[in-house]
């Protein structure tokens, strides 16, 4: 365990050095370690692919039509919506006019997509050309080509995620013509750092059916179906055993509130609902809570105010806990399945 | 041989074994493979050949038994391993939107060769291996026979000392064979590597290897070269030679059978021929080699010679001995 943390930390080293002196420290640099080699490559992979065109062409139109939709609702003065000028430029990630969805509906529906699209063919369809073998048969460990093909995924979400969110910054700044605070600028920095871990957990999820399955349509549809199950039937079964648990007595207050933090905490397993509250959290400084119960002293006595950029990181931390977990859970698995799988030709 | 096998094996197997449930792919393997020696394993389908290559790269741990490569113990280490083998799976493949030169250059970073060299080397072996013209080529449009030259390049360029072919002539056009066994031998001859390959195919494994295994079920039945095989199939005769006569008769038959060291004369087709009918082929087997005498026996018992072949035995009768004659096997192995 230590020599593979000492490992990345050495490969990190290595790599500020290089953001430093970028071509002259790859020549001087004897020879990459086949990990950073396999890194690259499967960026290079990524972003030559027809598949990176596709999804860049659809985030992009997800991006024009949420700014669409911000700037006409911004004009027939949704201000009052926020409640406060203060935040204008994070509505512009929020707010909607006659049904068109925003930014962060196009996000939280996108992400999974591209998650998934980028991982579902990872390993199976390097083992179906036969390539697998190839490469395992280089003095390379094995979790090494795994975890590099989970990091270029990320690198390349990353870069995904931050330029889409610098777009919708700039274009809304040319058109609203009202800057940012470097809070709010912080907290689109912070919202955007959640997606890319949210798209990385869908990214694991999909490297884990390209591990499972052989074929690559039965692993993107395992994924697509993972994604319209958290998608659109998991809040329907919460709701049901929600129903189920509601104490007949309508006075009995505690069993009513047990049961509702109970359907909370089920509810946010979902890393969907994770990372809607999340992000919603962090671009409405006026959220002060994600409980279902505020009493009624808690909501007499607040202040009634936004909150600050670190309260409402605070407020989010666990949910941003909760999802690196999960991400870390689902890495775990296809860590265990892929070691234990034995590599030939094209089987 | 006796030179090659005086010196300390560079793969060593010691009663390696793996099964897979139920299933014994491998069973208690003993194998020594000598520097400098082109070793052929011959085995059908499902005998267990490419499961022992995984074990000896490490790829794939056995149940029992160890596998030594260069000195190192392929379970236990097997990235040391890696690195001075080089492996072409069976049906090797690239990546395919990649040109050749980058497959290589790719191959070779992963072994920790700087850019500038795994180019200029890559280079190099593409012209060896004849894809030089091809270089920029992506590889999907490749045909079998340049990928498997491709695959031998990609297994060159880390400068390996064993290189292990998994079938390395399956699919191939019979020139591409010709070709890719002699650049095989060529590189053993030249470069004193240790080749070790995998294959079903015999007469191709005959041309090249000084050594052959025989691998059945699991178990490395025979091994040694060609003539060791052949001699090591009691019972059978050692050789065999075939004459074409005309006119054939009962007293020519007689003539050759009584020739010393015959132990048996058969009709190629079986059936007997009407006396004085056309050309006849005989195929005649002895304990050594008769060629001569037959000649003489044939020519003096008054009918015309028109063809004598002796014919050496082939692996494929080998090969027909032990995996056809049920029986046979039985008490061989």
């Amino acid at each position: 365990m230590s020599a593979w943390v000492n490992k990345w930390r050495g490969a990190l080293g290595k790599t500020s050095r290089n953001t430093d002196a970028p071509s002259v420290a790859v020549r001087e640099t004897r020879a990459t370690s086949p990990f950073w080699v396999m890194v690259q490559k499967e960026f290079g992979d990524h972003i030559r692919s027809w598949r990176f065109v596709i999804l860049l062409g659809i985030v992009t139109l997800a991006c024009i039509g949420s700014l669409y939709t911000a700037v006409t609702a911004l004009k027939d003065g949704a201000q009052t919506v926020g409640g406060d000028a203060n935040f204008l430029f994070l509505s512009m990630f929020t707010v909607s006019s006659s049904g068109l969805p925003n930014f962060l509906t196009f996000l939280s529906f996108l992400a999974p997509l591209i998650g998934i699209a980028i991982g579902f063919d990872a390993v199976n369809s390097e083992r179906s050309k036969g390539t697998l073998s190839r490469v395992m048969s280089q003095p390379v460990h094995r979790d090494d080509f795994l975890v590099a093909k989970f990091v270029a995924g990320l690198l390349l979400i990353a870069v995904v995620v931050f330029s889409l969110g610098f777009l919708v910054m700039g274009t809304g700044l040319i058109t609203i013509g009202y800057p940012p605070t470097p809070e709010e600028f912080g907290r689109v920095i912070v919202m955007l750092l959640i997606t890319t871990v949210y798209v990385g957990l869908w990214l694991n999820l999909s490297l884990l059916f390209s591990v499972r399955f052989k074929q690559a349509a039965t692993s993107a549809l395992s994924g697509i179906a993972v994604w319209i199950f958290f998608l659109v039937f998991y809040g329907m079964i919460v709701n049901l055993v929600g129903n189920a648990l509601m104490p007949s007595d309508p006075s009995d207050v505690q069993g009513y509130m047990d049961a509702q933090n109970l359907l909370t905490l089920l509810s946010r397993i979902s890393p969907a609902q994770l990372f809607q509250e999340a992000a919603s959290t962090l671009l409405l400084p006026d959220v002060r809570t994600l409980n279902p119960f505020v009493t009624q002293e808690q909501a007499y006595l607040a202040i009634s105010s936004p909150l600050s950029f670190g309260q409402s990181t605070l407020l989010v931390w666990p949910h941003i806990v909760a999802l690196i977990a999960e991400t870390s859970l689902s890495f775990a698995a296809t860590y265990l399945l892929f070691m234990r799988q034995e590599i030939r030709s094209r089987s | 041989m006796t030179t090659i096998e005086a010196a300390e094996p560079v793969i060593q197997l010691k009663n390696l074994s793996k099964t897979y449930g139920e299933f014994t792919a491998v069973d208690r393997l003993n194998l020594n493979i000598y520097p400098g020696e082109i070793f052929g394993l011959l085995g059908p389908n499902g005998a267990g050949k490419t499961t022992t290559i995984l074990m000896m790269l490490g790829l794939t741990e056995p149940v029992s038994g160890e596998a030594i490569v260069c000195g190192v113990d392929a379970t236990r280490n097997p990235m040391q391993v890696k690195r001075k083998v080089g492996y072409m799976p069976d049906d090797v493949g690239f990546y395919e939107d990649r040109s050749a030169l980058d497959n290589l250059v790719y191959t070779a970073r992963l072994n920790r060769i700087p850019e500038p060299e795994a180019k200029s080397r890559a280079m190099t072996l593409l012209e060896r291996v004849g894809l030089a013209e091809a270089a920029h080529k992506r590889t999907g449009t490749f045909s079998r026979g340049m990928r498997q030259r491709l695959g031998l390049a990609d297994v060159l360029i880390k400068n390996p000392r064993v290189i292990i072919l998994d079938e390395p002539t399956l699919g191939i056009d019979p020139e591409g064979v010709r070709e890719l066994l002699a650049l095989i031998r060529d590189l053993s001859r030249n470069e004193g590597l240790t080749v070790l390959l995998s294959s079903h195919h015999l007469h191709q494994v005959q041309q090249i290897c000084d050594r052959v295994g025989l691998f059945v079920q699991g178990k490395l039945i025979a091994s040694g070269d060609i003539d060791t095989l052949s001699r090591q199939l009691d019972g059978s005769p050692a050789y065999r030679i075939e004459l074409d006569v005309s006119p054939w008769s009962e007293s020519l038959l007689t003539a050759l059978r009584g020739v010393e060291g015959v132990t048996d004369v058969q009709l190629k087709d079986g059936a007997e021929p009407a006396e004085g009918a056309g050309i006849v082929t005989v195929a005649v087997s002895g304990t050594s080699d008769v060629t001569a005498e037959l000649a003489q026996a044939a020519i003096s018992s008054g009918a015309s010679l028109f063809g004598l072949r002796p014919l050496r035995y082939g692996l494929d009768d080998i090969y027909h001995r032990y995996f056809e004659g049920g029986e046979k096997r039985e008490r061989l192995g």
